[in-house]
């Protein structure tokens, strides 16, 4: 057998002496067990946001878009603003998934199976969006591209709203299939264990009969590396044509061509922030620290500050290059809409800075990228900033336009808005709490597979002259030839 | 499919198991199987197994997708319905990229899946037999099919001199699951060779 070389100088990735038995033990016991008392009062809060969610919308599809509160300038607002954040949120879980399998990263096993669920239920969500701001929903199908009895009037294969529906649709269908065929095997050890015959039943429907046969599994690696492949590229092109959605227009402040870059690292950035929120609170409940490790924790905690701050860069870059390419319309926007903190929604553009740019540089620090309560609120003001961000970017753009007599109203939500956006919240906090309940949130079959390299009682200890310091090493190294 | 008699052997270890097969397949018994709980990188080829041909398939399926995207757009807007978008041209390549590899993708991975599922015979409601319940937990299990040659008396007590920890004969039904019939053409349900 081949073995990885893995260096000395990494830590374990799996904590504790753990034999392959006490991996699915661990793993599976959340799921045998019934639901905690924390787990159903989550699981109801979310229900009930979901419920006012869903009561937001039929409003908004009985009485119109009028319901909210878009005028003549902002006719996109929270909305849009909604969906690029849920779908940026969703980018992390295909990082880690796919980029991070293709860098050959151990560390992503532990957390695999929770972000890519992550990036589906995030992807459901920003969904929603498009689709209800249609208005007349029922025509929605009018995007699909199909010989029809209107002319045939096709859809317009040109436009950058029409990428979206399929970069959307066919991200969300490549994130369930790797996310899905990943479980194939983990819920197949959960059926051979079930005692309950409707377990047994249920995980045995889920699993699709797997067995665990070689063939099988040399098949399964080529599929998980093929779509990797695939997902790496496609997690780019989502974001990058989400921001086409703005950078293609001739609106001042959406006509950059910086965005694609900078939308995907601030997508990176939110979803890790959103990844740290949501395995924080698992890996406690479920008693999960042996394999959501303070390392974990410590690596994304990098990917946070350093995507937060080429995030930075990026606004600066684009204050820098309004004031180089001397528009006087390029100016208004950002250094009147957005950088002057009295102009009316100046506050929001600040708020962005400071969540996104100047407190992520805390987690320089190591202490402070190891301290979970730090994380935690930083995960949390990371993803407000995010929000911001693409508030500010839709917003301040087209709040002043070319005509000062329509200046005059000042855009904020109604409570259907906000209503409908809580409304996402619920849905992605139900689908994540019935995922943690019926399906295993750690990936079984990765981690056994990385356990005798990288488990704590298989992995070779570093030996004494390892463990020195090289100037230590040298100095002994030079009196020994002499 | 005809029922088979087979040998099974658990293994606990790796390198074990790894040394079993070498011996198995030197002894020139028939090897159906091994069942593991994890990938081990290397088991497919110390079996003999080929190489797996998914990623061609996908490949194929991709360009497919490439191709069926280019060719449905540049004929809907070239010829069906050119559509005059601000005085830009009909045959404008640079501005389907992104719905052409969309597509690509969509193909590719789609494809490739509904393959795997195929070539392994996975579906929901698909019951297959296992012959250890715990080969997705912590075992390694191995299976010989025994031929009419086979003493699996024999064959057992090789396998335990190999290292395996528990070893038993079990008869099974394994195979194809969308044919009524196996090569013997015998009956599906045949039960009869059953001892």
């Amino acid at each position: 057998m081949a073995a990885k070389y893995e260096s000395l100088v990494r830590n374990p990735l799996v904590d504790g002496a753990k034999t392959y038995h006490d991996v699915t033990e661990d793993i599976v016991r959340p799921i045998e067990a019934p639901p905690s008392r924390a787990w159903w009062i989550g699981f109801i809060i979310s229900v009930v946001l979901l419920l006012f969610g869903v009561y937001s919308i039929y409003r908004e599809v009985t009485y119109g878009v009028g319901q909210w509160n878009l005028n003549k300038t902002v006719g996109w607002g929270w909305d849009i603003t909604n969906f690029v954040w849920w779908v940026g949120i969703g980018h992390a879980g295909t990082l880690i998934s796919a980029i991070l399998l293709l860098f050959r990263q151990g560390w992503r096993t532990g957390v695999n199976r929770a972000a890519e669920a992550m990036t589906i239920f995030a992807v459901m969500c920003a969904g929603q969006f498009p689709i209800w701001h249609m208005g007349r929903v029922w025509m929605a199908f009018f995007v699909l591209p199909y010989p029809n009895t209107r002319g045939p009037l096709w859809v317009n294969f040109n436009s950058p709203l029409l990428w979206d529906v399929f970069a959307i649709s066919t991200y969300f269908t490549v994130s369930l299939l790797f996310w899905y065929s990943g479980l194939l095997p983990d819920l197949a050890t959960i059926r051979d264990r079930a005692k309950l015959k409707w377990r047994k039943h249920m995980y045995g429907v889920l699993s699709f009969g797997w067995t665990g046969s070689t063939k099988h599994w040399q098949r399964h690696e080529s599929l998980s590396l093929v779509l990797a492949g695939l997902s790496t590229p496609l997690v780019l092109s989502v974001h990058t044509i989400v921001s086409f959605d703005f950078a293609t227009s001739v609106i001042p402040g959406w006509h950059t061509t910086i965005f694609p870059p900078y939308f995907v690292a601030g997508a990176i950035f939110s979803g890790f922030a959103m990844v740290q929120t949501l395995l924080l609170v698992t890996r406690k409940v479920l008693k999960l620290e042996d394999y959501i490790t303070m390392e974990h924790i410590e690596v994304m905690n990098k990917v946070i500050v350093l995507t937060g701050s080429i995030v930075g860069i990026a606004y600066l870059t684009e204050l820098f290059i309004s004031w180089y390419g001397a528009n006087k319309y390029e100016n208004w926007a950002f250094f009147q809409n957005r950088l002057n903190l009295f102009s009316p929604y100046g506050w929001s553009y600040w708020l962005m800075m400071g969540c996104n740019v100047i407190s992520p540089q805390i987690f320089w620090f190591r202490k402070m990228r190891r301290n979970i309560v730090v994380t935690f609120f930083m995960s949390v003001i990371v993803n407000i900033g995010m929000w911001f961000e693409r508030f500010v970017i839709i917003v301040t753009s087209i709040y002043r336009d070319y005509i000062p007599s329509s200046w005059t109203t000042y855009y904020r939500p109604t409570v259907w808005e906000v209503g409908f956006y809580m409304g996402t919240f619920g849905l992605f906090f139900t689908c994540y709490f019935l995922f943690s309940k019926f399906f295993p949130v750690i990936a079984i079959a990765e981690i056994k597979h990385i356990l005798k390299r990288s488990g704590e009682n298989y992995k070779k200890k570093m030996v004494d002259v390892d463990a020195k310091e090289a100037d230590e090493y040298f100095h002994e190294t030079q009196h020994a030839h002499h | 499919m005809a029922v088979k008699k087979f040998v099974v052997g658990c293994f606990e270890e790796e390198e074990v198991l790894f040394n079993a097969v070498k011996k198995v397949r030197k002894a020139g018994y028939k090897l159906h199987d091994v069942y593991t709980p994890m990938p081990i990188h290397g088991l497919d080829t110390a079996m003999g197994l080929r190489d797996t041909s998914l990623h061609t398939a996908g490949f194929v399926y991709g360009i497919s997708g490439t191709t069926i995207a280019l060719s449905s757009i540049t004929w809907i807007f070239t010829t069906d319905w050119p559509l005059n978008i601000g005085g830009k041209p009909h045959f404008a390549v640079p501005a389907w990229v992104p719905i052409t590899f969309e597509f690509t993708v969509l193909c590719a991975a789609v494809g490739m899946v509904l393959t795997f599922c195929y070539l392994c015979q996975l579906a929901p409601f698909v019951k297959k037999h296992h012959f250890h319940a715990r080969a997705t937990d912590d075992k390694f299990v191995m299976v010989i099919e025994c031929t009419d040659k086979t003493n699996d008396v024999e064959v057992s007590a090789f396998l335990s001199g190999l290292g395996a920890t528990e070893v038993n004969v079990q008869h099974a039904e394994t195979g194809w699951w969308l044919g009524r019939y196996d090569k013997e053409r015998k009956l599906y349900a045949d039960k009869t060779v059953t001892a």
